[in-house]
């Protein structure tokens, strides 16, 4: 199920230039957009081919346009989340580093829907090349009426902009973005009131992920309904999917949604296998937040069903057998994987960018992460293992933004799904000390003796 | 106005109210306990997570409840909203899940802290907090912090509540008081540690939940329940001149601003009044401040309260 929308034409060589974009038929959705259609036709055209956010939680996009604060006669802004710095997903580096001018086309589109004059692309501060990249699309687009004052003739001005973030996964988060964006600390906002009604300057502002608007020039030219028919069920159109790991061939694929996953991973033309010939241990489907899976719930449902790639065949199961779609970034675990390292190395990393604000992830990320740690490193105790599940419970749903959320959730799964792998971190503290890398669950058969 | 229940008691109340806010109107055992929500202070609240509550109902308009548990000090009530706070399990286990973790990394010291005995958060691992820890881990410490002659900086007790940040901001003109680095390792600073010199710094001090911001005027001078406090006025040029005055027999050991129930000042205090006027002759005495019959402050206090319409009333009630 090969179907390029975003990654169209990507082969093309100089496709990055506005000169290359435009005469393999891009941009022709400006026109047709600004002609053609008003503001609320392209909104309704949105809202009909179901695309969803990309970004990770996967909601309606036409739906979240729709709540945009159009009475209070303030200006309204379209900002553009660039701020990829999910564990595991680089599909938005790829998409913006090659074909830059595929975001700048949908922005256009989306900020004409939305009545904006104004428009940000947050990018994510390490990405240094993609800034200049940006920049000089920008540039192209401006000189050639792209835009700027009167776009194409049509009495419509855009101001778009590229903003730099600073080394932060927590601006990623839209209100921590908008925090960010006018300058202030990176500290998400209590919601309500929502960014549709008080976001960048206390202006109505709509925040989309950047393969969300990377549709929306497509959908304009070809209508909702056709975005529609690509995809399964809710899951419409295709997906941008990162696929890293112990894989043989890691790299971003564009997939039409509802592909099995199985076909994913073992597919030539997608992950090409486990690496090396090995077995598959576990995976977690859309970037560190999500739950991790073993290899009998990845493949398949609980109930037996083949697993496919969308948001709600993923997640079918609950947290208790299922994950989540979320941004894309699909981690393959092979049979010599630590579930144990890497839910600690998955900590490290929440800990480090929690934000301060509210206490359960301030205390609880660093707490995760200290006894993991301990774990990690065969100074753990059976009653830790317990203690890592209360204490990611706590910290689930009570924080002001979905950072805690995002911490809780590996822990928790891992524990659930891989419980042994780390009664035995504590049984063989041994081993655990002199084995840094690799499965553990090997010397169960086999006891090793370490050194003296 | 709207109507709304909280733990089966209801109250009409304006809208634009906060669900703390009804609870307090309300009283009594609806009110959930905050750390961060300061009245006076703009923009307070919502970070420490103690108060959250469950909106069982979201408003009569749409029935349907909140999917989370939602921060009482900044969410609004709807009309016929229906709230539950000590009715829902699910509120208490989260109340005891912040307490357990504002308590992982803040040293157990209340036999030299000074705010013993009027801490929040004393009260609230009272009530709500487990007599164990689980936390095996060694205590996250920091390096004193100086901020000025007034007011000691004790790092290793703040909670992150941001009220004296917000406090420096808006009491003060120029803002040099912040927060510096992230997550776990956030630390209130000023800016490159330079001294708070300003007129109404010392109300850093009252808005401080814990022992973090303490008087350098009164450190380690007396503890707060063998203190009797009672209101009392002067006139100043610089604020209102009202404030509770702390005696030890006839010697004035400190002066704050006046707090209510819920350990809030209403109206802020300047530095002379707080710092400089250390004698009851500065002071007119109204009477005695009204504390909570629960507090420590209480103890061995009141017993035979008299309203003081003699010259010298301290002595009368001390005795």
């Amino acid at each position: 199920m090969e179907r390029k929308i975003i990654l169209e034409n990507i082969e093309v060589e100089g496709i990055r230039s506005l000169e290359v974009y435009r005469k393999n038929g891009g941009y022709t959705s400006i026109e047709k957009a600004l002609k053609t259609m008003t503001p609320d036709d392209i909104v309704a055209e949105v809202k009909t081919s179901g695309l969803r956010g990309r970004g990770g939680a996967g909601f309606p996009t036409g739906m979240k346009w729709s709540f945009i604060d159009k009475k209070s006669g303030n200006p309204r802004y379209l900002v553009c989340n660039a701020d990829e710095s999910e564990p595991g997903t680089f599909k938005d580096r790829y998409l913006l580093m090659n074909i830059p001018h595929r975001l700048i086309e949908g922005m256009i589109c989306s900020a004409y829907a939305l009545g904006s004059n104004k428009a940000y692309i947050y990018v994510r501060g390490e990405f240094k090349t993609i800034i200049g990249i940006l920049n000089e699309a920008i540039k192209e687009s401006y000189k050639a009426g792209l835009l700027g004052k009167n776009i194409l003739g049509s009495g419509y001005d855009l101001d778009l902009h590229v903003h730099s973030g600073a080394g932060a996964y927590i601006c990623g988060e839209e209100t921590a973005l908008i925090e960010s964006l006018e300058g202030k600390r990176g500290n998400p906002r209590l919601k309500p009131p929502f960014p549709a009604i008080k976001g960048l300057y206390g202006c109505p502002t709509v925040v989309n992920n950047v393969e969300t608007l990377a549709n929306i020039g497509w959908i304009v030219n070809n209508g909702g309904e056709e975005y529609a028919k690509i995809g399964i069920g809710r899951s419409t159109g295709t997906k941008l999917i990162s696929a890293c790991g112990n894989i043989n061939n890691p790299g971003v694929y564009e997939i039409e949604m509802g592909l099995p996953v199985e076909e994913f991973i073992y597919s030539d033309k997608y992950c090409g296998g486990v690496k090396g010939g090995k077995e598959l241990k576990a995976v977690i489907p859309g970037g560190s937040s999500v739950p991790i899976l073993p290899k009998n719930l990845i493949l398949k449902t609980a109930e037996g069903q083949p697993r496919l790639m969308s948001y709600e065949s993923l997640s079918e199961g609950g947290f208790i057998t299922g994950s989540m779609l979320g941004s894309g970034g699909f981690i393959v675990y092979d049979e010599d994987a630590c579930i144990v390292r890497n839910t600690y190395n998955f900590s490290r990393f929440y800990h480090h960018e929690s934000c301060g604000q509210c206490s359960p992830c301030r205390e609880g990320t660093s707490w995760m992460e200290s006894v993991l740690h301990r774990i990690e490193n065969g100074e753990g105790k059976m009653k830790d293992i317990d203690l890592l599940v209360s204490i990611a419970s706590k910290i689930e749903g009570n924080t002001i933004c979905p950072l805690g959320d995002a911490a809780a959730w590996p822990v928790g799964a891992a524990i659930r799904h891989f419980r042994s792998e780390f009664e035995f971190h504590v049984e063989n503290p041994e081993i655990v000390k002199n084995v840094k890398h690799g499965s553990l669950e090997k010397y169960k058969e086999v006891p090793v003796t370490t050194g003296e | 106005m709207f109507k709304v229940t909280i733990d089966n008691k209801s109250i009409e109340v304006e809208p634009g109210t906060t669900i703390l806010q009804a609870a307090r109107m309300i009283g009594g055992d609806v009110v959930p306990p905050a750390m961060c929500y300061h009245s006076e202070l703009k923009n307070s609240g919502g970070k420490c997570r103690t108060c959250m509550v469950k909106v069982a109902q979201g408003s009569a308009a749409d029935p349907r409840p909140m999917p989370k548990l939602v921060a009482s000090c900044r969410t609004e009530v709807m009309d016929g909203m229906v709230v539950e706070n000590l009715t829902s399990p699910q509120v208490v286990d989260a109340r005891k899940a912040v307490v357990e973790f504002l308590l992982l990394n803040h040293p157990l010291d209340c036999p030299v802290c000074d705010q013993a005995g009027e801490c929040d958060l004393q009260n609230l691992s009272y009530e709500n907090g487990s007599n164990e820890t689980r936390f095996e881990e060694e205590k996250r410490t920091y390096e004193k912090i100086d901020i000025g002659d007034l007011i000691q900086f004790h790092p290793n007790r703040c909670i992150l509540c941001y009220r004296c940040v917000y406090a420096a901001d808006q009491l003060t003109d120029n803002r040099v008081h912040g927060i510096l680095y992230r997550g776990e390792k956030s630390e209130i600073s000023t800016f490159i540690h330079q001294a708070i010199e300003n007129d109404f710094s010392g109300n850093m001090i009252d808005v401080c939940p814990v022992g973090a911001l303490t008087d350098k005027t009164f450190r380690f001078k007396n503890r707060v329940w063998f203190l009797k406090p009672m209101d009392a006025h002067r006139s100043c040029t610089k604020c209102k001149g009202e404030a509770t005055i702390w005696f030890r027999g006839d010697e004035v050991y400190r002066v704050t601003g006046r707090k209510d129930t819920y350990g809030e000042v209403h109206d802020f205090i300047c530095n002379e009044c707080r710092f400089e006027k250390k004698s009851s002759a500065d002071w007119v005495i109204e009477g005695p401040r009204k504390i909570a019959s629960y507090s420590v402050i209480n103890q061995n206090h009141y017993k035979n309260v008299v309203i003081p319409s003699v010259i010298n009333p301290i002595k009368e009630t001390m005795e």
